[in-house]
C-alpha cells in the first residue's frame, strides 16, 4: 500500500485472548479437561446441560485467574458473581455461556512489550472467567454437523486488552509476552495450534487525529502468533482502502486463511444486547478474601521480567543472553540451578544457550528430557576454568559421555579418556628437552632469528603428549626454555 | 414501555420461538399487561438498594479440581435427538 495513504491513517487494535487453564477437571463439573480424548467421553450432565443440574466452580479455575491477575497487575475483584450469556448455537448445549460480564475477576493490568522505539506497556482492560463452548465439525459430505463435547466447560481466562495497540508488530510482541506467561505461570501450555490459547483480534482505522474510532472488525481463526500479526497487515490496508474508496466499513466478524494470507466475512454480528445477560443464579458470589490472596501469592513462580532483571543484574549476562535463558522458565531454572554450582556464569549462559541448546534442538528434546543434571554441567564448566580441559575436549569429548554416563563426574570421564591437559611443569619440560634435543639444528636456526620455528617446537611437543598439553602453559615453559639455552 | 410487532418478532426471534400472526395480537397484549404491572414497582426509591441477586447467604460453594468418574458417551448419546456411535449430530451449521 502507497505510505503516503498509509500515513494518513491511524491504526487502533485490541485483543481479546482466550487461554484455557490447565486444570485437571472443567471450571463446573468434575469431568476431566485434558485435551485430545476420544470425541464425547469428557462428558458430564452438566456438561451437556441437562435440565436439574448445579454447576459448582472449581477452586483451582480460580486460583489461576487470581495467579495471572497478581502477575500482571491487575486488580482482583474481591466480590463477584457470574452471567449467562445467552445465545442459540450447538456449540453450547444450555443455550448460554457462564461467563462474567459485570463482575471479571481481575481489572486493570498490563504487559510490557519490547519494540525497536521502546518499551510500551499494553494494557487489560479486564480479565474474566468463562466456560469454553465444544467443537462443532462440519464435514463434506455430511448432511449432519458433528458436535463434541469433550471442550465444553473447559476453564478460560479471557484477556480483554485496551483499544491501545497500534500495529501488527506490537501485537506479535504482545502475544509472545502472554504465551510466556501463561506458561511460566502453569495455567495454560500456551499451545496455539491446539487451541488452548487463542486471540480474536479487533481492527478498525481513522484518520489521524481522529477522537472517533472507526467500525471495528472482529478477526478470528489465528492459529499461531505469526498469523495474528498476517492477519492484521492483510486487514490494515483492507480497511484503509475502503475508506479511500469512499465504502462503509460494516462490523462483522471474519475469519483468516492462512493460505491465502487473506481474511473473509463470516457472519454480521448481531447487536451486543442480544446476548440478554443476566445473573447465574446456580452459582453462589464467589468472594476472594486478603487470606486466600495471600495464600496465592506465595505460590507464584518468578516472572520472566523478574528473572531478566536478576540475570543481567545480578549475574551481569548480556541482555541477549537473558531473553534467551528467561525465554522458558524451565530453561531459566536450570541456568539458575547450575549458578549454584559455580560462579562462571557467562560460562553457563553461553553453554546452555550454545551446546546443550542445539543438542535438545538436534533431538527435538525439551529441557525438562535433558539428562545432564545442572551439577554435572557446573562441574565440566569448572573442569575447563581450571584448565584441566579446554573448551573444545569439554564440549566434543566429555559432554557427549556425560549424555551416555549419568553417574561419573566430568573429572573421571576426562581422566579414564586421558583428556586431562598437562600443566604439570615437570614432565612437560621433560617432553620440552627430548623435542628440543632432537631437533638441534632448528634450535640453533631459532636462536639466529627464525623465531617461527616455534610454532614447530609446539607441534613436536603437543604430538609427544598426545595431545594432552595444555597450550598456554606448553608456550610459555618453551619460550623461557629456549631463552635461557 | 410498550410491545410492538417487531419487538415481539425480535424477542420470538431469540428463543427461536415462532408465532403465527392470529397470535401476535394475544401476545402483545399478554407482554404489555406484564410490563405495566412491573412498571407499578418503578415507583419505589431503590437508590440505595443493592440488587438482589442470590436468593440465600450462601458464597464460595467452590469444589476442589478433582475427576469424578462420569457418565459414558453411550449414556450421553442416549437422549440425543440425532446421533451417531461417537457424537451428537444437529443440522448443519455453517459458520
Amino acid at each position: 500500500m502507497n505510505p503516503e495513504i498509509r500515513s494518513k491513517y491511524e491504526v487502533v487494535i485490541g485483543l481479546e485472548v482466550h487461554a484455557q487453564l490447565q486444570t485437571e477437571t472443567k471450571i463446573f463439573a468434575a469431568d476431566p479437561a485434558s485435551f485430545g480424548a476420544l470425541p464425547n467421553t469428557h462428558i458430564s450432565p452438566i456438561t451437556l446441560g441437562h435440565p436439574g443440574t448445579l454447576p459448582k466452580l472449581n477452586r483451582k479455575a480460580v486460583e489461576y485467574a487470581i495467579k495471572l491477575g497478581l502477575a500482571v497487575g491487575s486488580k482482583i475483584s474481591d466480590r463477584q458473581y457470574f452471567d449467562r450469556k445467552n445465545y442459540f448455537y450447538p456449540d453450547l448445549p444450555k443455550g448460554y455461556q457462564i461467563t462474567q460480564d459485570k463482575t471479571p475477576i481481575c481489572i486493570g493490568g498490563g504487559v510490557k512489550v519490547k519494540l525497536k522505539e521502546g518499551e510500551k506497556t499494553v494494557r487489560f482492560h479486564h480479565i474474566h472467567l468463562e466456560e469454553d463452548a465444544g467443537k462443532m465439525l462440519h464435514l463434506d459430505g455430511e448432511s449432519d454437523s458433528l458436535v463434541d463435547y469433550n471442550r465444553a466447560g473447559t476453564p478460560l481466562v479471557e484477556m480483554v486488552t485496551e483499544p491501545e495497540i497500534k500495529s501488527a508488530e506490537e501485537a506479535f510482541q504482545f502475544m509472545t509476552e502472554v504465551r510466556k506467561l501463561v506458561r511460566y505461570l502453569g495455567i495454560c501450555d500456551g499451545n496455539m495450534e491446539e487451541g488452548s490459547l487463542r486471540c480474536d483480534v479487533n481492527v478498525s482505522v481513522m484518520p489521524v487525529g481522529s477522537k472517533v474510532f472507526g467500525t471495528k472488525v472482529e478477526i478470528k481463526n489465528m492459529n499461531s502468533i505469526r498469523n495474528v500479526y498476517r492477519a492484521i497487515e492483510f486487514e490494515i490496508p483492507r480497511q484503509i482502502e475502503m475508506v479511500e474508496r469512499g465504502e462503509a466499513i460494516i462490523q462483522e466478524t471474519r475469519s483468516f486463511d492462512a493460505n491465502t494470507g487473506k481474511t473473509h466475512g463470516m457472519r454480521e454480528k448481531e447487536s451486543m444486547n442480544d446476548y440478554r445477560y443476566f445473573p447465574e443464579p446456580d452459582l453462589t458470589p464467589l468472594i476472594i478474601s486478603e487470606d486466600w490472596l495471600s495464600a496465592v501469592k506465595t505460590q507464584m513462580p518468578a516472572l520472566p521480567w523478574e528473572l531478566f532483571e536478576k540475570f543481567t543484574r545480578e549475574y551481569h549476562l548480556p541482555e541477549y543472553d537473558a531473553g534467551v535463558l528467561t525465554d522458558s522458565r524451565e530453561i531459566a531454572e536450570y541456568f539458575e540451578a547450575t549458578c549454584s554450582f559455580t560462579n562462571n556464569y557467562k560460562a553457563v549462559s553461553n553453554w546452555i544457550m550454545g551446546t546443550v541448546k542445539s543438542y535438545l534442538n538436534e533431538n527435538n528434546l525439551e529441557i525438562s528430557d535433558f539428562s545432564v543434571s545442572p551439577e554435572r554441567l557446573a562441574q565440566l564448566i569448572i573442569l575447563v576454568d581450571e584448565d584441566k580441559v579446554s573448551n573444545s575436549t569439554a564440549a566434543q569429548k566429555i559432554f557427549p559421555e556425560l549424555l551416555k554416563d549419568s553417574v561419573k563426574t566430568p573429572l573421571q570421564i576426562a581422566e579414564t579418556n586421558n583428556l586431562i591437559q598437562q600443566s604439570n611443569t615437570d614432565s612437560l619440560q621433560s617432553l620440552i628437552d627430548e623435542v628440543l634435543a632432537a631437533n638441534q639444528p632448528k634450535v640453533k636456526e631459532y636462536k639466529q632469528g627464525k623465531k617461527g620455528l616455534l610454532g614447530m617446537f609446539m607441534g613436536e611437543i603437543m604430538k609427544k603428549s598426545k595431545g594432552s598439553a595444555d597450550p598456554k602453559v606448553t608456550t610459555a615453559l618453551l619460550q623461557k626454555t629456549l631463552d635461557s639455552l | 414501555m410498550q410491545i410492538d410487532q417487531q419487538t415481539l418478532q425480535k424477542i420470538a426471534h431469540l428463543a427461536r420461538l415462532e408465532m403465527s400472526e392470529s397470535s401476535d395480537h394475544e401476545m402483545i397484549d399478554s407482554l404489555n399487561s406484564v410490563l405495566t404491572w412491573m412498571e407499578e414497582l418503578n415507583e419505589l426509591d431503590t437508590e440505595n438498594v443493592q440488587p438482589l441477586i442470590h436468593m440465600t447467604e450462601e458464597v464460595n460453594a467452590l469444589r476442589e479440581d478433582k475427576i469424578v468418574p462420569n457418565i459414558t458417551r453411550e449414556q450421553g448419546l442416549l437422549n440425543a435427538p440425532k446421533k451417531d456411535e461417537e457424537y451428537f449430530r444437529v443440522p448443519k451449521v455453517m459458520e
